[in-house]
């Protein structure tokens, strides 16, 4: 017992116990997971092993059905929204990049720079100013300056993804939640994302999803191998994909 | 207040122009009418006054869902109903106003309810005997219905096409209720015969004229607002729910909260629209609340273009033009037009009239503004 409570009090996110089901569909089952300060984490698994579910748990789009997620200690993220969740410093970026398609770059940005988010104070929030610093910051890690007053939709794919990987920043979140980030990019595009998912990991906790193991050994951080809703394996890249469970979920199917 | 710093921040060209047009109809159109003698070139005869200004009531309401649909994503299908809402507040101002002058010469009681054998004023009727309440009711009866409306429509994460069924229902419910004779706002032939408007006929040609200045000088404000809203950085918030909604949430704004706000303003607009309406065309009925009243009302804004300010206004006054012209000329194919229009636009101009004028006529637009802006300070920066 006194090992789970520090790893509580020490891991920046704790899952415990962790089950969801849908339709009697058990998508995530007695999952625990934890995730120290500063740790860059990748999470592979085949289709439908509950990563997605995973996140919507964490991110409060998906309340669990039983099970303990911690956030930094003392968070309990089931009684939270969204933006709850959000605001405590957790960030999100989607399987699909999801940008503002007809705002410019900038406005992307600022409209994720950490700020008022009621609507009273939108209304009369002088925003243009304020966030000059951070816009050209958070731009120039993403590798998007040039493109600062292009609107979205005019974005390749792979910018559109590190765009959402730039508000996300912007948010200055503890945490970064990252869903296949360098699914339908170039092989030099993946590269770039690898360098800039170990940049943005120097200051942020960082949990990427992904599917190519290329991708996965350039990140060069330890591995978790989901299936069927619990954690199947966990170490090295080397460790796990020499895992004779995680080799038989990949090549039995 | 928003207003003065939206002003400070400086107009938009094109709304500025778009101002500018609007009040000088508003001055144009009276005087022309009042002053000029049927003779005159220029005189505009009493029957245009009253088309014209009922266009303007309808611009006013196209521009109120453009801020909810164009701006918000939210395509209410049963924005009629807030329009309607606004027409009744006012006709029951103006039922009130006629006095022991109806058919039956009670002294308070409208003649339907004397009809209906009712004694005493129902007290949902009380108060609007003053201009002042019946002008809050005005705004607050839409604003409050949208509020709740919204309330649990957006918190429930209703969307799409989900909410614009349940919105084109709830004005469809309206409807059927205010058909009855016992909800106590004249069933099928709604209120009508109305005398005064505060203290004048409302059938003189002075109060005509004053009513059209006052829909122009309204619909401008509308545009004020619109601008001021959208020109904000709340403004820019509605478009980013608008375009995804989840990536709003995960940067932790409440969407629902967004989308409150624009429907129960945009409510109120349409509110506004609807009692500066009913003086104007003399009667108000529950045909007001038919769902195609609706859905036409989202062809208005669709054809002029939507997500712009202007476009809902070119389009309210488009679309009536030729509906008048149609229902007049070619009356039996006026409901094929209107149809064939809407496919039209769709298919050729997703964007309207104003989106495609702009697309093959480029102005300094926002974007571009911003892109310059860039420009500048990566100069500087270099």
């Amino acid at each position: 017992m006194t090992t789970v409570s520090t790893d509580v009090t020490n891991s920046l996110l704790y899952l415990d116990g962790v089950s969801v089901s849908f339709d009697g569909f058990k998508a995530i089952n007695n999952l625990s997971f934890v995730l120290n300060h500063g740790e860059m984490r990748a999470i592979i698994g085949p289709n439908g092993a509950g990563k997605t579910t995973m996140m919507d748990i964490v991110t409060g789009k998906t309340r669990p059905d039983a099970g303990d997620v911690i956030f930094d200690g003392s968070n309990d993220l089931t009684k939270h929204d969204e933006a709850d969740i959000a605001m405590m410093g957790i960030g999100r970026k989607f399987q699909k990049p999801t940008v503002f398609e007809s705002h410019t770059v900038e406005d992307n940005i600022a409209l994720a720079l950490s700020g008022p988010r009621g609507v009273l104070p939108m209304l009369f929030h002088n925003s243009s100013r304020t966030g000059e610093g951070r816009i050209r910051e958070v731009l120039d890690v993403t590798r998007l300056a040039h493109l600062r007053g292009q609107m979205a939709s005019s974005l390749s794919h792979g910018q559109k993804q590190w765009l959402e990987i730039g508000m996300l920043l912007a948010q200055n979140p503890m945490l970064l939640l990252v869903d296949e980030p360098v699914a339908g990019m170039t092989d030099a595009e993946t590269e770039e994302t690898a360098r800039l998912l170990r940049d943005i990991a120097e200051g942020h906790s960082v949990v990427v999803i992904e599917h190519d193991m290329g991708f996965v050994r350039e990140l060069d951080v330890r591995v978790t191998c989901l299936h069927e809703g619990s954690v199947l394996s966990d170490g090295t890249l080397e460790h796990v994909s020499s895992d004779p469970r995680v080799v038989e979920v990949y090549l039995g199917r | 207040m928003i207003a003065a710093r939206f002003l400070q921040g400086g107009l938009d060209r094109r709304i500025a122009v778009t101002l500018a047009l609007i009040l000088s109809v508003a001055i144009f159109v009276p005087v022309a009418n009042l002053l000029f003698a049927p003779s005159h070139p220029l005189h505009v005869p009493n029957y245009a006054v009253a088309l014209l200004g009922k266009y303007l009531n309808y611009a006013l309401l196209a521009l109120a869902l453009d801020l909810v649909w164009g701006f918000c994503g939210i395509l209410s299908l049963g924005h009629g109903a807030f329009f309607a809402l606004g027409g009744y507040a006012m006709g029951m101002y103006l039922m009130r106003q006629i006095g022991s002058r109806g058919v039956y010469g009670h002294p308070e009681l409208p003649d339907f309810m004397v009809f209906l054998n009712w004694k005493e004023l129902p007290w949902y009727w009380h108060g609007f005997d003053q201009f002042w309440f019946a002008a809050l009711m005005v705004v607050a009866v839409p604003g409050l219905l949208a509020f709740a409306f919204g309330w649990f429509a957006f918190r429930s994460r209703v969307t799409g096409v989900y909410l614009s069924i349940i919105t084109q229902a709830m004005t469809y419910a309206l409807m059927l209720a205010f058909f009855r004779n016992d909800m106590g706002f004249g069933g099928n032939n709604g209120l009508t015969d109305f005398k005064d408007i505060l203290g004048v006929s409302v059938q003189a040609d002075e109060t005509r004229a004053a009513l059209f200045a006052a829909s122009a000088v309204t619909l401008a404000l509308g545009v004020l607002i619109t601008a001021a809203i959208t020109g904000s950085h709340f403004g820019k918030l509605m478009i980013a729910v608008r375009d995804a909604e989840a990536r709003t949430r995960f940067l932790g704004y409440r969407p629902e909260r967004v989308k409150l706000f624009a429907f129960t303003v945009s409510a109120m607009m349409a509110g506004v629209a609807g009692a500066l309406y009913v003086p104007q065309v003399g009667i108000i009925n529950p045909g007001e609340f038919a769902p195609a009243n609706s859905i036409e009302l989202v062809v208005w804004t669709a054809v002029g273009g939507r997500g712009t300010i202007i476009g809902p206004i070119v389009g309210a006054l488009v679309v009536n033009a030729g509906k008048s012209w149609f229902t007049g000329a070619l009356p039996e194919l006026w409901l094929f037009a209107l149809g064939g229009l809407f496919v039209a636009v769709t298919l050729f101009m997703p964007k309207g009239i104003v989106g495609m004028i702009s697309r093959h006529w480029p102005k300094r637009s926002r974007a571009t503004d911003a892109k310059v802006r860039a420009d500048a300070v990566r100069e500087q920066n270099a």
